[in-house]
């Protein structure tokens, strides 16, 4: 305990965390500098331009993210249920004074700087999972831990949705998995990998085959466990709810979602085309990825980039700059990077001796990945096009912010893990 | 119970797995497939083709027959096109507002994202009118091109047109054309296709995604300079060719003029013709078919189409071969009473000769000697061997150019009728000899011409013996290039000895009072020829001259065929005398003069009387043929008898010394 003296705040940070949340914040900067025109008699550095903008912002989150280990960690965990009501607050403010763009509304004004609810929903609603299973130890055996843990996720998502910002809804979905370590029986995700797969076949084979298939396996399976009793009746169970969902999810569908939510599922599931309208994001975004080849065409090289081919570039399809400029090379040292800082956010968490901590940092690992898979397989069409940014790289103050809250929370509760919260 | 913290693994082993599900997919469209590059490439890159000038054609004294000319089109590139004002742009173009509509339809049809013609060819004013509102009309683009300009408006046939390709062109093209290209469709414009073209020139431009264009394309690396077509120097004299189709003024025939030396075509005239500034440009459809539709044909080609017997022409070539096998010598005489008896076949003659010899009976086209000297090559190896001696004389006859073709840099050419002996066994079977055949002794009967296969026939005895392939080109490019078959001498088999009792004839055919072409003497110069009338099943004879002068190194071998117009020394020789003397001397001479305007004016053109009910002849100024009614027919029928007669005097009452045909190829 002798560094504590002159290092106290900064003991026990995981360094290498945040070495690859500087270089990332990096690759970021860089791709929106190239992902703007540059005339060549541009001046030297400007503020105004996006790139100059984020520049700002990442001085500044990583003058925040260092500002949070000052915090005394165990505030986090006092404070959970507080910062999470003051979340649910603004997410219902926001229905009511936010600045709708785009068709959603998902934007507080305050002066020049424009607050989003939704990402800091994330954190708080992170914290307050951590906080509820850490006090009450739930095994999530019972209806009531399940419920409880589901009232909190679904409020934030709901709001969500109501923007409505399925995106950053989808998010949520993420807490699966740090309730999953925390005991969630597995069948929660099978069950969710399920839907998820007979969703796409729904629109890809007709219904009819479908319970075909469905019957099928369900009376092999059946006649293998014919002894069975109890397990007949639940694949019974089963084969009849996922019939049924067949339906819901065709109605649903058709009544629940919107044209332009229609569209983007249709296009990526390769029902349609179009060249022009909403397929035009991902085809160009795809191209400029593809165009980059193995090693890409070099920083400020990118046509596709230059020229402005790819919509929302600096933003939600900063992807397809790195692709197109620094290639299969540039993108996997990107992927690599993540998927390095997701697996040690993992095992850091599993070092935890708190179980809030722990919980808290399953959250960001996981939270984080969602960002990642549903950002980049967008951009690479693998996956409807759902507007959410990619973590640290992409342009905007708010994103970037809430990010860094909500890894530098998590070395924050880290470098406590010696004692006790 | 499980251990909870091995969950850890099923959720890194997630994060990996879509990790790598993320990199495949990257893999596979960024390494394994280039279609994202490809289609990289041509969101920014768009490639416009710069038009190379086609090749000008320059006549043998470097005088410019085919050039070009710069034409403007106005193009439409129809979804990048805004709101604008069509008055405006009307105005400038000086058409109707309707029209922009009309023409922004068809754009529209054609192609939405590509640039599209919208107005063609529009006017050297609406260019510059245009070119200052041009920022008005986004979407619109003017592209320069160039059209072909003759500014003789002669030859039409001999340089044929230029077209679009069709899809036919591209497919057969290995992909040289795209649409939008322009090929020689007939013509020199055809056969020299490959040298007239150039190389198309290509600038690439990158485009923002907003289409606005960002410069050029790797610093311009893959820009190609467009490289203009080869120039080509034909053999023709401009000069000659003119006077040439001026005389052939509504007649009907061809003319064919070959310096004998070389092979190089000097003239070459098809009639009816048509002036080739009417295929080029805006109207061309309409005048291609209407050239299509008329009776008198003026599309084909005759010197190469036409068949024609080759009537009392092919006379000379019948007495060489009879000497080459030393059936004749030139002081044997036959005895002429006016008609040759072949079996209980007879075949008359045009006069009473008597006994006649080799120069007199070419110089009067006796009938009857030159059936005797056929008579005696068929059968100097005895009657039974007739069949064979007949395929001997056919093959040694064929050796003149008859019956196949020969080669000339033109497109299309046929090579006429000359049959082996397989073909009289087909008719006759075994039971047949000279008697059966004796037409083609005189010319007539199975055997047909080309009229060039006729006139490289004279070049062959104006050569004594020889022929180079005739051609129309003869030098192609800076580096004036040669095809090495138009430099190559074909010898025929007949010494050159025997030429000269026949070329005696034929001088005197031409310079003697007993010649049936004295009417055509060129004064000081020794022309020698021979005239022919050709029998003509469908109505009046055509009229004949074939001739090469001057006698020692002839300059010029000439054939001159006119249909439906009798005697060969009516039309065709003067015709061929007045066109060598252009050529030789520069100019016509002398009271010769009028009777060349004379021969302009005559009207020969035979009636049709079925279809002339149907002709429609629109643009009269544009072909050169005229309607005749048949008053006016039996009016110049008489007038020509008229004229036939006194018109040694009434060329005199014309005091214009000298006439040159305008000719300076600059002045329009
Ligand atoms: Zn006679």
């Amino acid at each position: 305990m002798i560094q504590q003296q002159g290092n106290r705040f900064f003991f026990n940070v995981d360094w290498i965390t945040v070495l690859i949340y500087i270089l990332l914040c990096i690759i970021g900067f860089a791709n929106i500098y190239a992902s703007i025109p540059h005339p060549d008699n541009s001046a030297a550095f400007d503020f105004s331009s996006s790139y100059g903008k984020q520049f700002i912002y990442v001085i500044s989150g990583l003058v925040l993210g260092l500002s949070l280990l000052l915090f005394d960690g165990r505030l986090f965990n006092v404070f959970a249920p507080f910062i999470y009501g003051i979340t649910l607050i603004l997410l219902i403010a926001v229905l009511f004074i936010g600045r709708n763009v785009g068709g959603n509304q998902a934007w507080i004004p305050i002066g020049s700087f424009r607050l989003q609810p939704s990402e800091f929903a994330k954190f708080g609603t992170a914290l307050l999972i951590a906080r509820y299973v850490s006090t009450f130890s739930p095994k999530f055996r019972d209806f009531k831990s399940i419920f409880i843990v589901g009232i909190i996720v679904a409020a934030p998502l709901v709001l969500i949705m109501m923007q409505p910002d399925t995106g950053s809804a989808l998010v949520f979905l993420a807490f699966m998995f740090p309730l999953y370590r925390e005991g969630l029986s597995g069948y929660f995700l099978l069950i969710f990998l399920g839907m998820i797969v007979l969703f796409v076949a729904d629109f890809l084979v007709p219904v009819s085959i479908l319970i075909a298939i469905i019957l099928t396996i369900s009376g092999l399976f059946i006649y293998a466990n014919k002894r069975k009793q109890k397990l007949i009746i639940t694949t019974v169970f089963v084969t009849l709810i996922a019939i049924g969902y067949l339906f819901v999810v065709k109605i649903a569908y058709e009544k629940v979602l919107q044209q332009h939510q229609r569209n983007r599922i249709e296009l990526m599931l390769g029902l349609k085309t179009d060249n022009k309208g909403a397929g035009y994001n991902v085809i160009q975004s795809q191209i400029a990825i593809g165009s980059g080849q193995a090693t890409g065409r070099g920083f400020l090289q990118g046509t596709q980039t230059k020229y402005g081919y790819v919509p929302a570039q600096s933003t939600d399809f900063i992807f397809s700059t790195i692709g197109e400029e620094w290639g299969f090379l540039g993108c996997s040292v990107v992927i690599g990077l993540y998927i390095f800082l997701l697996l040690r956010l993992i095992n850091l968490a599993e070092r935890q001796r708190s179980t809030f901590s722990r919980v808290y940092g399953y959250s960001v690992a996981c939270i984080l990945f969602f960002h990642i898979f549903i950002n980049i397989g967008m951009t690479i069409g693998i996956i409807p096009v759902i507007g959410i940014p990619l973590p640290f790289i992409s342009y905007g103050g708010s994103s970037l912010w809430s990010f860094t809250i909500l890894l530098f929370i998590f070395l924050k509760l880290d470098s406590n893990r010696m004692g006790f919260i | 119970m499980e251990q909870l913290f091995n969950r850890k693994y099923i959720i890194q082993g997630l994060f990996i797995v879509i990790a790598i599900i993320l990199l495949a997919k990257l893999f596979y469209i960024q390494i394994i497939s280039d279609k994202a590059f490809v289609a990289a490439e041509s969101n920014v890159l768009k490639k416009k083709f710069k038009y190379p000038a086609r090749g000008a054609i320059l006549d043998r004294k470097m005088r410019v027959i085919v050039q070009n000319e710069p034409v403007y089109d106005l193009m439409v590139i129809p979804n990048e096109v805004k709101s604008f004002d069509t008055l405006a742009l009307a105005n400038a173009l000086d058409i109707s507002v309707d029209d922009i509509r009309k023409n922004m339809r068809k754009a529209r049809l054609k192609s939405n994202y590509q640039s599209t013609p919208f107005s063609k060819q529009i006017s050297v004013q609406s260019y510059a009118r245009l070119q200052e509102i041009m920022y008005r009309f986004p979407g619109f683009s003017t592209q320069d091109r160039t059209i072909r300009h003759y500014p003789d408006s002669v030859g039409g046939q001999l340089f044929g047109y230029v077209k679009e390709v069709n899809q036919d062109d591209i497919d057969k093209s290995d992909g040289y054309y795209r649409s939008g290209d322009y090929i020689g469709k007939s013509g020199l414009e055809r056969s020299y296709e490959e040298f007239l073209r150039g190389e198309k020139g290509v600038v690439n431009t990158v485009y923002d995604a907003k289409n606005i264009p960002q410069g050029s394309y790797a610093d311009g690396k893959y820009d190609i300079n467009a490289i203009s077509g080869e120039r080509l120097i034909s053999g023709i004299d401009i000069q000659v060719q003119k006077l040439g189709e001026e005389l052939m003024t509504n007649k009907v025939g061809a003319v064919v003029a070959i310096e004998p030396s070389s092979g190089e075509i000097l003239a070459m005239i098809s009639s009816p013709g048509y002036d080739p500034n009417l295929l080029v440009g805006k109207s061309q459809g309409n005048n291609y078919m209407d050239l299509i539709g008329n009776p008198y044909r003026p599309s084909m080609v005759r010197p190469i189409q036409g068949y024609y017997p080759p009537g009392s022409s092919f006379k000379p070539i019948d007495a060489l071969i009879g000497l080459q096998e030393g059936v004749i010598d030139p002081n044997m005489t036959f005895n002429c009473p006016g008609y040759y008896m072949a079996g209980n076949h007879k075949v008359k003659c045009e006069h009473v000769d008597g006994n006649i010899s080799m120069r007199r009976g070419i110089a009067r086209s006796c009938n009857t000697y030159f059936c005797h000297v056929f008579q005696k090559l068929i059968t100097k190896n005895g009657m039974k061997n007739q069949r064979q001696t007949y395929q001997d004389w056919r093959d040694k006859v064929a050796k003149f150019g008859f019956g196949s073709k020969l080669d000339i840099d033109l497109p299309f050419e046929k090579k006429g009728y000359f049959y082996n002996a397989d073909h009289y066994d087909k008719i006759y079977g075994k039971r047949w000899g000279y008697t059966t055949v004796i037409s083609q002794a005189i010319g007539q009967g199975e055997i047909t011409a080309t009229p060039l296969q006729i006139a490289n026939a004279m070049a062959i005895i104006a050569n004594r013996g020889y022929y180079i392939r005739p051609h129309l080109i003869k030098a192609m490019g800076d580096k004036l290039l040669v095809k090495k078959e138009y430099v190559t001498k074909n010898y025929v088999g007949v010494d050159e000895k025997y030429f000269e009792p026949v070329i005696d004839g034929m001088q005197e055919a031409v310079n003697s009072a007993w010649g049936t072409a004295v009417l055509s003497r060129i004064p000081d110069i020794i022309m020698c020829g021979k005239t022919g009338t050709v029998q003509n099943s469908r109505g009046k004879n055509h009229s004949v001259f074939i001739g090469f002068a001057p006698r020692d190194n002839p300059k010029i071998a000439i054939a001159v065929i006119v249909e439906n117009a009798g005697f060969g020394s009516t039309y065709a020789a003067p015709i061929a005398s007045y066109m060598v003397e252009k050529y030789l001397n520069g100019a016509v001479s002398g009271n010769r003069v009028a009777q060349v305007e004379w021969m302009k004016n005559q009207n020969l053109l035979p009636l049709l009387i079925d279809k002339s009910k149907k002709l429609k002849l629109t643009k009269a100024d544009s072909l050169i043929i005229r309607k005749t009614d048949s008053l006016k027919r039996i009016n110049d029928s008489l007038r020509l008898k008229a004229a036939t007669a006194k018109r040694p005097i009434s060329a005199q009452l014309v005091k214009k010394p000298t006439i040159t045909i305008k000719s300076d190829p600059n002045k329009k």
